[in-house]
C-alpha cells in the first residue's frame, strides 16, 4: 500500500473527501460571490491604503522633514516597519521551502497562503527604504550600474547594499516558487471555469499547464531544488537586515548574536501573522476541513520554540548590557535604563506582547484553540513591532553626549504611511483570496489517501 | 502532420493507474503520455521516463551566478574604482573578500533559481499564452488519462485496458 500513515497521527483533511471535493471545495470561493462582510474589510483597507498614500505622496513632495526625526534619530518608524514587514514575510518560505525538505505534511493546507503573505509583506517592506530615500525616482542608484558621474559604482562592503540584493532576490525566488506551484491549481480553474472571460484569465494565469507525467517530474524536481535554494535564502535575508545594525559601531547594535536572533524572531512574528490570516480565511472561505486545529497547534509549537529563542536572546542581551559595565550600555533597548526611562512602555510593551503573552501556548487547550491562537497571535504581531521600534529608537534615543539626547515623537505621516501600509496589505491578501486557490489542492491530493479522515478510519477499522 | 488514431484511458484513481500503466507496458504498448491532476510517486519509471537532469542546470547556472559575483565585486571595487571605506583592503579582493559574501552567495541563488525554472517552463512548454493541451478538462480535477496510439489494434488495448480498471475509454483522431 502505497498510502500509508501511522494511525496515531491525527488527520490533515477532515470529513469525507474525494478528490473532486478538493476540487470544489477550493474552486468554491473563486467561482462564487463575495460577501458583504468580504466588502467590508476591503473597503475599510483600501480606504487605510489610499491614506497611506496620501502620506507618502505628502512625504516625497515636501520631504522626509515630515516625519518625526532627528539629526540623532535618523532612523524610526520607517525602518521599524520595514524590519517588522520582512520579518513576517519568513514564514511563509519556512513552510513552503523548510517544511519541504523536512517532508512535513501538514505544510500543503497553508503554504499556499502563507506564502501570498510573503510576497504582499516584502511589497510593504520594500516601500519604506525606498522612501526613505527622499528622493525615490533616484532609486535605481542602488543597482551595479555606472552612473552619470563617471564610474563610480556602489559599495559591496555595505549591509544597505547587501539587503537590496538579499530582498530583491527573495522577492523574486518567492514569487516565482509560488507561482511554480499555483500553475497546476490555474489550470484545474481553468477548466473548470465556464464563463469566457473567467476562462480566459485562467488560461493565461496557468501558462498552459496540462499536466504531463514529464511536467510533474520536472515540477516535483523544481519545487525540491526551489527550496533547497530558498532555505538558506530565508535565513540569509533576516541575517542581512539585522547586519544592518549589527554592522554599525553602536551600543546596543553592535552585537554579535543579532543574526540568528533577528532570524528566530523573523519566524515567529511570520508564524504569528499566518495565524491571524488563516484564523480568518478558514472561516471565510469553508475551509475548516483543510485549516484544521492540528495546523493551529503545530504553528504554534513553532511559535513557542522561536519565541523561546527570541526569549533567550534578550535575556543574553540584558546580561551582556550590563555585565560590560559601560555606562553606554546603560540605556540599550534592554537595560534597566530602557525599562525604567521615558520609554518604559515602549519596553514592557515588548516584554508582555513578545515574552510573556506567548508562554500561554504551552497550555494544550490553548494551543489547539482557534481564538485563543488568534488572540495571542495578534499580540506577538505587536510585540514584534515593539520589539524594531525598541532596538532603533530607543538606542538611538540616548547617545554617546548628552546633548545628542532627543525624544522620537512620530507625526501623522509617520503612523499614516504605516496603516497605509497595513492597508495595502490587506488589499492585496483579500483580492488573492478571491481569485487564488488559496490551497495547493494539486499537493493536498497527494495526501488525501495517506492523511484524509475517512480513509485512515477505513484503515484502521480493517486491521482490527 | 498526419491524423492518426489515438485511443484516450481514463482512471480515477492514481494506485489504479500507475498499475495500469505497468500492466500496458508488460504488454508491451508505448504509452504516449499520462496527464495527471497531481503528481503520481513512480509513475515516471513506470512509464520509463529519463530521469529529469533540471537540478544539474540549476547547479551550473549557479556556478555562473557565483563567477558573475565575484567579477563584479572585483571589477567594481578593486580594479575600476577603488575606494578607502573603513579601511577595507580595496586593493586585494581576496583580502576585501569577506565583505563580498552575501553578494555572492545572493547572485548564486538569484541565478540557480530563475534559470532553472525558466529553463523548466521552456522545456516543459509552458507559458504565458501558451494554449493548454490537455485532451480533458477533467485531467486537472480527479481523472487520469492514458494515451496509446493505436495500430490496428483497437479490440485488443480496449480490452486490456478495461482489464486494468479504466472508467471511460475514447478513440479520437489526433491532429
Amino acid at each position: 500500500m502505497s498510502h500509508y500513515e501511522a494511525p496515531i497521527r491525527e488527520p490533515l483533511i477532515l470529513g469525507h473527501k474525494s478528490y473532486h471535493d478538493i476540487t470544489e471545495d477550493i474552486a468554491k470561493p473563486i467561482e462564487g460571490k463575495a460577501n458583504k462582510n468580504w466588502y467590508i474589510a476591503f473597503y475599510i483597507s483600501l480606504s487605510a491604503m489610499l491614506w497611506g498614500f496620501g502620506c507618502i505622496f505628502y512625504t516625497v513632495g515636501t520631504g522626509i522633514g515630515v516625519w518625526g526625526l532627528s539629526k540623532n534619530i535618523g532612523w524610526a518608524w520607517d525602518i521599524t516597519n520595514f524590519v517588522w514587514w520582512v520579518g513576517i514575510g519568513h514564514a511563509g518560505t519556512l513552510i513552503s521551502a523548510v517544511l519541504l525538505l523536512f517532508r512535513q505534511k501538514w505544510r500543503m493546507a497553508i503554504n499556499r497562503s502563507a506564502e501570498a503573505m510573503t510576497i504582499f509583506a516584502v511589497f510593504q517592506a520594500g516601500l519604506f527604504p525606498i522612501i526613505h530615500m527622499g528622493r525615490p525616482w533616484n532609486a535605481y542608484w542602488v543597482l551595479p550600474i555606472p552612473n552619470q558621474f563617471g564610474s563610480l559604482w556602489v559599495n559591496f562592503n555595505s549591509p544597505l547594499l547587501w539587503d537590496v540584493f538579499a530582498i530583491s532576490t527573495y522577492l523574486s525566488v518567492s514569487l516565482v516558487f509560488w507561482w511554480t506551484g499555483l500553475l497546476p491549481d490555474f489550470a484545474m480553474i481553468r477548466d473548470r471555469a465556464v464563463k469566457p472571460f473567467q476562462k480566459k484569465i485562467y488560461s493565461l494565469l496557468s501558462f498552459g499547464w496540462s499536466g504531463r507525467a514529464k511536467d510533474w517530474q520536472r515540477f516535483e524536481e523544481v519545487s525540491l531544488v526551489l527550496a533547497g535554494l530558498a532555505t538558506p535564502l530565508v535565513l540569509s535575508v533576516h541575517t542581512i537586515v539585522s547586519m544592518d545594525f549589527a554592522t554599525s559601531i553602536n551600543p546596543g547594535w553592535h552585537s554579535t548574536i543579532f543574526p540568528p536572533y533577528f532570524v528566530a524572531g523573523a519566524i515567529f512574528s511570520g508564524f504569528a501573522m499566518v495565524q491571524t490570516l488563516l484564523g480568518i480565511m478558514r472561516k471565510v472561505t469553508n475551509l475548516e476541513a483543510y485549516i484544521t486545529r492540528l495546523h493551529v497547534e503545530y504553528m504554534n509549537i513553532v511559535i513557542i520554540l522561536t519565541g523561546g529563542i527570541v526569549a533567550v536572546a534578550y535575556a543574553t542581551e540584558f546580561f551582556i548590557a550590563w555585565y560590560t559595565g559601560s555606562q553606554y550600555e546603560d540605556y540599550t533597548y534592554l537595560s534597566i535604563g530602557s525599562a525604567t526611562g521615558p520609554y518604559a512602555w515602549a519596553f514592557w510593551s515588548l516584554i508582555i506582547f513578545n515574552i510573556l503573552t506567548p508562554q500561554l501556548l504551552w497550555i494544550k487547550k490553548i494551543r489547539r484553540s482557534f481564538i485563543w491562537s488568534f488572540l495571542i497571535s495578534i499580540a506577538i504581531n505587536i510585540g514584534m513591532w515593539f520589539e524594531r521600534f525598541d532596538i532603533i529608537a530607543i538606542v538611538l534615543s540616548k547617545g554617546h553626549l548628552p546633548s545628542t539626547w532627543w525624544r522620537f515623537e512620530p507625526t501623522f505621516v509617520d503612523v499614516g504611511i504605516f496603516i497605509g501600509t497595513i492597508g495595502f496589505f490587506f488589499v492585496l491578501f483579500l483580492l488573492y483570496a478571491r481569485t487564488f486557490p488559496v490551497i495547493a489542492q494539486a499537493e493536498v491530493k497527494t495526501i488525501l489517501k495517506s492523511s484524509g479522515e475517512s480513509y485512515k478510519k477505513l484503515r484502521d477499522d480493517n486491521h482490527e | 502532420m498526419s491524423s492518426s488514431k489515438v485511443i484516450h484511458a481514463f482512471y480515477n484513481d492514481d494506485e489504479v493507474v500507475l498499475d495500469a500503466v505497468k500492466k500496458v507496458k508488460a504488454a508491451n504498448h508505448h504509452i504516449e503520455e499520462v496527464f495527471c491532476p497531481f503528481p503520481v510517486h513512480g509513475l515516471d519509471k513506470a512509464m520509463g521516463l529519463a530521469p529529469t537532469r533540471i537540478a544539474i542546470t540549476s547547479f551550473m547556472y549557479g556556478i555562473t551566478g557565483l563567477g558573475i559575483a565575484i567579477w563584479l565585486t572585483y571589477y567594481t571595487m578593486i580594479a575600476d574604482w577603488p575606494q578607502d571605506i573603513g579601511g577595507k583592503p580595496s586593493f586585494s579582493w581576496a583580502e576585501n573578500m569577506p565583505a563580498f559574501v552575501p553578494i555572492m552567495f545572493e547572485l548564486t541563488v538569484f541565478f540557480a533559481a530563475h534559470l532553472m525554472v525558466i529553463t523548466f517552463y521552456m522545456r516543459s512548454r509552458i507559458w504565458p499564452f501558451k494554449k493548454a493541451e490537455n485532451p480533458d478538462p477533467r485531467t486537472t480535477d480527479d481523472h487520469f488519462l492514458m494515451e496509446i496510439e493505436l495500430h490496428d489494434n483497437e479490440e485488443e488495448l480496449t480490452a486490456l485496458l478495461n482489464e486494468t480498471g479504466a472508467v471511460e475509454i475514447n478513440v479520437v483522431d489526433k491532429h
